[in-house]
């Protein structure tokens, strides 16, 4: 029950993207198309699966003595894991590759992959808990990320004033989405 | 104009990190509820940038080619753990409401792109005032944005009271929803702007 409070807390009422405000530059960024956006979540969801449970690990290591290294052992981490992430999608999947272009190196600097390791700490959380709440973080990143590049496809045959064309528009669609997910606040089991 | 003062001003206002080059959006969605921390969040965020440009730029000819990007981010993270502790000491209650993106400066980025593509190919005192006028740029968006967002939210400016006993103010101005609104209202107002003034000069 404890589990399921935290998964739906994590997907809905406290989404990242949208409740948040933890990884607009790729929200942003890779929403054109539905299929860049869907890869651009599988590959955020393993690195912040994976992220969660290194860190709690390593964490645990550096105990409240080496509380301060906390911001700098945790980024390393990130970024050899993501370094990692783009090794195995350059081999195996090459199209994703250059779908994702800059913003796969980019996850390093994904505010949300960090967040969550230091949400997961502030919190307190134990293992589990840290892998569930980074896993389904990740996938409430993925929800938001492939409806809004939904909502994009659509925009472009729109006639939009001049000004509004671009990035404002797709701020104020994210805006009304945010609106949208309001609407689970207060939403516990 | 003086060489320096360009290189300022082209921070804060050519190429404006927020309204311009788009980048660090997280914290300048997150923290402009208010004025206050909109303020302290783009003076951390300066501070870290004038200080990681300096180091980057001093170190540029040492750092290999391969691993530039890890020693960046070793650099900046180093800076903005000094600016977190220094925070949580003689500003507790800022420290407080900016939270968690206090360390998440380490991912902003803005750091990362200046030190990238300026500080890893400039002088010492070129990188500095380039971090200055980026910082000051990005500091500049966020009080803009943090006081549309303060004053029409919720009716005060500073914490002071403007109008809030006539009216009640929209609160969803400085809940999430408001803050990808207003930004986008503001991107959009300065591209009108811009267009406008272009449509004149010639």
């Amino acid at each position: 029950m404890e589990y399921l409070s935290l998964i739906i807390g994590a997907l809905f009422t406290q989404n990242f993207v949208m409740v948040k405000f933890l990884g607009i530059c790729p929200f942003l960024g890779v929403s054109k198309k539905i299929n860049t956006a869907a890869g651009m979540g599988m590959a955020v969801t393993f690195v912040m699966a994976v992220a969660s449970a290194i860190t709690y690990l390593v964490n645990l290591i550096l105990g409240s003595r080496f509380e301060y290294l906390q911001t700098i052992v945790f980024i390393l981490i990130i970024a050899g894991l993501v370094q990692f992430v783009e090794m195995f999608v350059k081999k195996s999947m090459p199209s994703l590759y250059n779908a994702l272009g800059i913003y796969l190196p980019l996850i390093t600097t994904n505010c949300a992959v960090l967040g969550v390791a230091l949400l997961n700490v502030q919190n307190g959380y134990d293992f589990i808990q840290s892998v569930l709440y980074g896993t389904f973080a990740a996938l409430g990143f993925t929800m938001a990320i492939v409806i809004f590049a939904g909502i994009r496809e659509n925009i472009d045959e729109a006639d939009i004033p001049k000004s509004f064309r671009g990035f404002p528009i797709a701020l104020v669609t994210a805006g009304l989405m945010a609106i949208a997910f309001m609407g689970f606040s207060g939403f516990s089991i | 104009m003086n060489k320096n003062l360009k290189v300022i001003a082209n921070g804060i206002i050519n190429e404006n990190p927020t309204f311009v080059q788009l980048l660090g959006m997280c914290p300048t969605l997150a923290v402009t509820t208010s004025l206050k921390n909109g303020i302290g969040m783009g003076l951390s965020a300066t501070a870290v940038l004038v200080a990681s440009n300096v180091l980057i730029s001093l170190l540029r000819k040492l750092i290999p080619e391969k691993v530039r990007i890890a020693a960046y981010i070793v650099i900046i993270a180093t800076f903005v753990t000094i600016i977190d502790l220094l925070l949580k000491a003689f500003l507790p209650s800022l420290a407080d409401q900016l939270g968690i993106f206090i360390p998440l400066i380490v991912v902003n980025c803005i750091i990362l792109a200046r030190a990238e593509a300026f500080a890893s190919k400039n002088t010492v005192g070129k990188s500095a005032l380039d971090g200055l006028g980026m910082g000051l740029g990005f500091t500049c968006a966020l009080i803009l944005i943090s006081a549309v967002r303060e004053f029409l939210g919720a009716g005060t400016l500073f914490d002071i009271k403007v109008y809030g006993d006539i009216i009640t103010p929209p609160a969803i101005v400085t809940m999430a929803p408001g803050g990808f609104i207003v930004l986008g209202s503001l991107i959009a107002l300065i591209n009108h702007i811009a267009a406008k003034r272009k449509a004149g000069d010639k």
